[in-house]
């Protein structure tokens, strides 16, 4: 009879854990049940990214127009599906030439490719609040799988967090004008915010 | 042999002179292309690398060249030549030789003031220091307008300079080119 109990406790808890961020606010423990629903991600969320040079330093930026949603399900955090796009052109690095540079035939090609979108296809728990997050990447008419790292950082009954992080190889997709001086990898940091649809 | 002589260039003399040549004319090629308006960026990126490597590689070849013009014996003039004609000679080489030293700092120093701040990865093999210039689109204006007319201009000397040469040999027949291809010569 214990033994049933302690399992039946330790299954919720681990269902919980994603979600169990407290904030002082609120006066219970959410659930990922309390979680689940559909996200839509808002504008307060930062897509930063970052390529290095040799020598160290390099260009780092964000994108400013995007748009996706993360549809959490109700008990299986492998059955969530995130989607995402991004508008390329509206890179910013602090350098106009650099941000031209960028939305030209040499890396996004934004006249032709207006988008990059991601889809996933499997979310991975990974932690008490961090999971993997394996998808398909489109950039500039190319599709591949791509990896990241989330990790939940914020969460309320409306709000949701996430802070995302991964390397993208930049030659998969026909971006490698500049190699060595600067890296294949681009490095993407972001901080992803969600309203409850 | 090595080192001029009384009346002879060495075959160090010689190498440098027509590898920096060389040089600053495929360096002039790159430079002028690199900076045409509707040239695709990836090309342009790499025009610009290559052109940075081989300046600095011009950079070191002319500090050598320098030390070594410095150090060393001179020949005599070529027989024949008048006293301006000598003096004016004498100018246009060391005109020639701090141009071959200013044009490449004058373009380490545009890369170095750069907002741009592109590191100078020297044929993909070591990163070569930026200069300590505080960067701005200022400086970068002002050092890029100083690299292109000294460019420039040592192209025009140079076109003087060959054009000398070519009339001694062709016309006056005298030794002035010839001993800057080989190490021995011959009166005429």
């Amino acid at each position: 009879m214990s033994v049933r109990l302690t399992t039946l406790t330790a299954a919720l808890t681990a269902l919980a854990g994603f979600a169990l961020q407290v904030s002082a606010s609120e006066a219970k423990a959410p659930t990922l049940d309390d979680a689940a629903g559909r996200y839509d991600i808002d504008g307060s969320s930062q897509i930063n990214f970052k390529v290095g040079q040799v020598g160290g330093g390099g260009i780092s930026g964000k994108f400013t127009k995007f748009s996706g949603t993360f549809q959490l399900d109700r008990g299986d955090i492998s059955k969530s599906v995130v989607e995402f796009a991004l508008f390329p052109e509206t890179v910013q690095t602090g350098e106009p030439r650099i941000e031209n540079f960028l939305r030209s035939t040499a890396v996004f090609d934004t006249a032709s490719y207006p988008k990059i979108v991601f889809r996933s296809t499997k979310i991975t728990r990974t932690g008490e609040n961090t999971a993997e997050i394996e998808g398909n990447l489109t950039a500039k008419g190319t599709t591949r799988t791509e990896h990241f790292e989330a990790t939940l950082t914020e969460w309320n009954r409306r709000v949701i967090g996430f802070r995302i992080q991964g390397g993208v190889y930049r030659t998969r997709y026909n971006m490698s004008v500049g190699i060595p001086i600067y890296s294949n990898v681009v490095q993407f940091d972001m901080m992803v915010n969600g309203e409850k649809h | 042999m090595l080192r001029n002589g009384p009346d002879a260039f060495g075959w160090v003399t010689i190498l440098l002179h027509w590898t920096i040549a060389i040089l600053i004319a495929g360096l002039l090629v790159l430079g002028f292309v690199m900076t045409r308006p509707d040239i695709d960026p990836v090309l342009q990126f790499d025009l610009f690398q290559w052109h940075k490597s081989f300046g600095f590689t011009a950079l070191g070849l002319a500090a050598i060249r320098a030390v070594w013009w410095l150090a060393g014996r001179h020949p005599a003039s070529v027989a024949g030549l008048s006293t301006p004609e000598r003096h004016a000679s004498f100018a246009v080489h060391i005109l020639l030789l701090c141009l071959t030293l200013a044009v490449p700092v004058t373009g380490w120093a545009l890369a170095s003031a750069s907002t741009l701040d592109i590191p100078s990865f020297y044929f993909n093999l070591v990163v070569i220091p930026h200069l300590p210039l505080a960067k701005s689109a200022v400086a970068e204006a002002l050092w890029t307008t100083a690299h292109a007319v000294l460019a420039y201009g040592l192209a025009g000397l140079v076109l003087l300079h060959a054009g000398a040469a070519l009339h001694h040999h062709f016309i006056r027949h005298d030794a002035v080119l010839v001993r800057m291809l080989r190490n021995r010569w011959r009166d005429g």
